[in-house]
């Protein structure tokens, strides 16, 4: 045995990893031109962007058109230069696009809704905030009845406003929000029906269920604004905003019952047992101890639905009810303002709108889902 | 202490306190039902006799009286309002078939793109599933047809594509295909060559399984069924040929006229519905753990092979269910025809039909039995799919 062996006695100093992996130019050459295929796609990308971007920003705002009376404003023969969006027509058509009809001296009814219900729902979203119970019991409770009567009118001396003047942006988030509201009730009993022990109510639930999915929206609110009124004594008449949030909240009760049934899967089985062990009765079992926790797992799925309804909210046009996309296309037809950017003008302001709702909402979910996976 | 024990499985037929109870509730739910219906029915015969609307279905059987805008049966308005039902039943399928596989080729494209190495292209796939997704379909199709009908030019200045494609505002024109002589032994050779491909594959098969010696049977499959009838065309000097439509005065004159109303709804719905297959996509592929294709390649499969025989099978597995939920909700908003007046089943038959006729309960009956019977054939195919596809042996 020689005695030159070495033996290392302490770890050698780890290198800085190698300048074509790492630092900005590592990241070009691993994000961006990894190899021949990568690098076609990443500069076709960019060229895409490059017709894309730069024209969206000079229509939006730098060629756009800020202030002005009527279409001269908007024309490129009275400017002098090319015309992006013409603003002054969503300045002019505001308020339509958010009220509707409702009348000038009343819209205080609706923006005291809205902040009501801005100031209840941004703590009721936020999770460490307090009082969630009294939070919750404000929104879902209290405020539907409070707008119920600040929006229609007829007590405490305000007005009657006819749900026939409604419009805009008013009745996307009325739609949206009462679907919602009356189907998260529906959809927790469907869902409990679907998974009893009795055949009777699981067939019956399940009936309802897929019944309902089954069909498209704008059958249903056919059915509601058609055939409802048909069933129902003559003397009985439904306003024609009643039936279509009848029809919505019926179809998004049937989605809202498969999102709890979800959580309800969700929930371990023991925790039935536990419960049962502890002497609760499988109504005090199901109220106390499995719901709220099936809930919690589905709040994304909650939000996901209320997303997908939003976007739905659009459909109620159809039936002759003119929400957000309703106004704006009436808004369209107007000829003291039809210039060339008059449409995309106007599509980029709805757009901009749902977008900011959607995108928002989606964010939301994702949030409330990593938050209860870190909680796991 | 005694109602709570009996329940315990093994005495289930005894009649226990807690069965008649079930049995009495079930028996007042049923009971509730089927009252609540026969008022409503009654109700309804009321309404109907005091409102002198007629019923049954005999309606199916009167002359309609209107036209329709595009049509792929024959039709004209001395046919039957049963004709009407069956136009505007085709024409959903159309636009839903259109739709799902335009939605599926680029919703597939999308989905493989948010996992590109290249960072730009991912993100633009990325931005595209945002935007698509969380704007309405119908403030996307709203915009397609107000564009097409308002901002594309007259016929005169149409804009023209390569295949003799015209884009105006009165639709999209597509050239009408001229059959030649021979076509038909075209076709022989197309039938024939994909029977070959399909000896060979199986051939290759037995063979690999045999003795272990590959065979590119794919490779040699596709250049069977794209080759051997291309051949075949071209020896017989192209008996198919595509006559482009003529500008005549102030429009066009031949070629296959797809209707504005026509051509938004597609390009609505499939960019739409693309967005959410992308995910759908990019979910399944990500699904499948980074192991499996770690294992596959130190078992010496190439790539392509990996891709091919290990990460493919699972993901499909992972994407089919949610994808034929998206194919379902294609056929239901097709049903969004009706804001922009393409005469689909809703539009022509919920919509028109019902207005001459007022017979609310048996049109909207029979429409809303359409989308269901579809919706409940497509759920019964897909779970017999699952079944075959899951896994075996766990």
């Amino acid at each position: 045995m020689s005695r030159d062996v070495f033996v290392r006695r302490e770890l050698q100093p780890a290198l800085p990893p190698p300048v074509s992996v790492s630092g900005p130019f590592g990241w070009l050459r691993t994000r961006l031109f990894a190899g021949p295929l990568s690098t076609v796609l990443t500069l076709a990308s960019l060229a895409a962007l490059w017709l894309i971007v730069p024209p969206l920003v000079r229509f939006l705002l730098i060629d756009a058109v800020w202030s002005g009376e009527g279409r001269e404003a908007c024309l490129g023969e009275t400017v002098g230069r090319p015309v992006g969006a013409c603003w002054p027509f969503i300045t002019a058509k505001l308020g339509q696009l958010i009220y509707g009809f409702y009348p000038a001296g009343e819209r205080w009814r609706v923006d005291l809704v809205f902040a009501t219900a801005l100031a209840l729902l941004v703590p009721l979203l936020i999770p460490p905030a307090p009082f969630k119970r009294l939070n919750a019991a404000l929104f879902f409770v209290v405020f539907p009845v409070a707008a119920y009567v600040l929006l229609v009118g007829g007590w405490f001396g305000l007005a009657v406003v006819e749900t026939r003047a409604w419009g805009g942006l008013l009745v996307t988030l009325v739609v949206a929000v009462t679907g919602i509201v009356a189907s998260l009730p529906l959809g927790i009993l469907l869902a409990l029906g679907r998974r009893s022990d009795l055949p009777a109510v699981r067939w019956l639930s399940v009936a309802f269920i897929e019944f309902w999915r089954g069909v498209p929206l704008i059958t249903v609110l056919f059915f509601a604004t058609y055939m409802l009124p048909l069933f129902l004594p003559g003397s009985w008449s439904i306003d024609n905003l009643l039936r279509a949030l009848i029809g919505v909240a019926v179809f998004a009760a049937a989605y809202m019952a498969e999102v709890v049934r979800g959580g309800l899967q969700g929930v371990p089985r023991a925790q039935y047992e536990g419960a049962t062990a502890l002497g609760l009765r499988p109504w005090q079992t199901m109220a106390l101890v499995v719901l709220p926790q099936a809930l919690r797992l589905v709040i994304p799925g909650i939000v996901n639905t209320f997303i997908g309804l939003f976007k739905d909210t659009t459909l109620v046009m159809i039936v002759a009810i003119f929400d957000l996309l309703g106004q704006l296309r009436a808004a369209f037809a107007d000829p003291s303002w039809a210039s060339p950017s008059t449409l995309y003008t106007g599509f980029a302001f709805a757009g901009l709108i749902y977008f900011a709702f959607c995108f928002g909402m989606s964010r939301y979910a994702q949030f409330i889902e990593r938050r209860l996976k870190a909680g796991r | 202490m005694t109602n709570e024990s009996d329940s315990a499985p093994g005495r289930r037929f005894r009649l226990t306190p807690a069965a008649v109870r079930a049995a009495a509730l079930q028996a007042a739910l049923v009971g509730a039902v089927v009252l609540l219906a026969w008022s409503l029915i009654a109700t309804a015969r009321q309404n109907l006799a005091d409102q002198h609307i007629a019923s049954g279905f005999g309606f199916l059987q009167q002359t309609a009286g209107f036209d329709v805008s595009q049509s792929l049966i024959a039709y004209n308005r001395s046919d039957t309002y049963g004709r009407v039902f069956l136009v505007g039943l085709a024409n959903t399928l159309l636009v839903s078939v259109l739709g799902v596989l335009f939605a599926t080729v680029i919703g597939f494209a999308v989905g493989i793109a948010r996992l590109s190495p290249s960072w730009v292209l991912a993100r633009l796939a990325g931005a595209y599933v945002e935007i698509t997704r969380n704007l309405p379909l119908l403030f996307q199709i709203l915009f397609w047809y107000l564009l097409m009908i308002g901002v594309l030019p007259g016929p005169r200045q149409s804009l023209e594509g390569p295949f003799g494609l015209v884009l105006n505002n009165r639709g999209l024109i597509l050239p009408q295909p001229v059959a030649g002589v021979g076509l038909e032994w075209v076709a022989v050779a197309a039938g024939a060559a994909v029977v070959a491909a399909a000896v060979v594959s199986r051939w290759a098969r037995a063979r690999q399984a045999r003795t272990g010696r590959g065979f590119p049977a794919g490779r040699v499959s596709a250049l069977l069924i794209v080759g051997v009838p291309l051949a075949v065309f071209l020896l017989l000097g192209q008996p198919l040929t595509l006559a482009p439509a003529e500008l005549r005065g102030f429009n066009f004159i031949g070629g296959i006229r797809l209707v504005p109303e026509f051509v938004a709804l597609v390009a609505g719905l499939a960019l739409y519905t693309a967005g959410f297959i992308a995910e759908i996509v990019r979910a399944g592929i990500q699904a499948v753990d980074r192991g499996q294709s770690e294992a596959a390649a130190s078992l010496g499969l190439r790539p392509g092979r990996t891709l091919q025989l290990v990460v493919i099978p699972q993901a499909m597995r992972v994407i089919v269910p949610p994808l034929t939920s998206q194919y379902l909700n294609v056929v239901k908003n097709s049903s969004l025809a009706m804001a922009v007046g393409f005469p689909d089943l809703v539009a022509v038959f919920a919509g028109t039909t019902l207005n001459q006729t007022g017979q609310a309960i048996e049109i909207i009956a029979m429409t809303m039995a359409v989308y269901l019977a579809i919706s409940l054939l497509t759920a019964l195919a897909m779970n017999l799919y699952n079944r075959r596809l899951a896994p075996v042996g766990r």
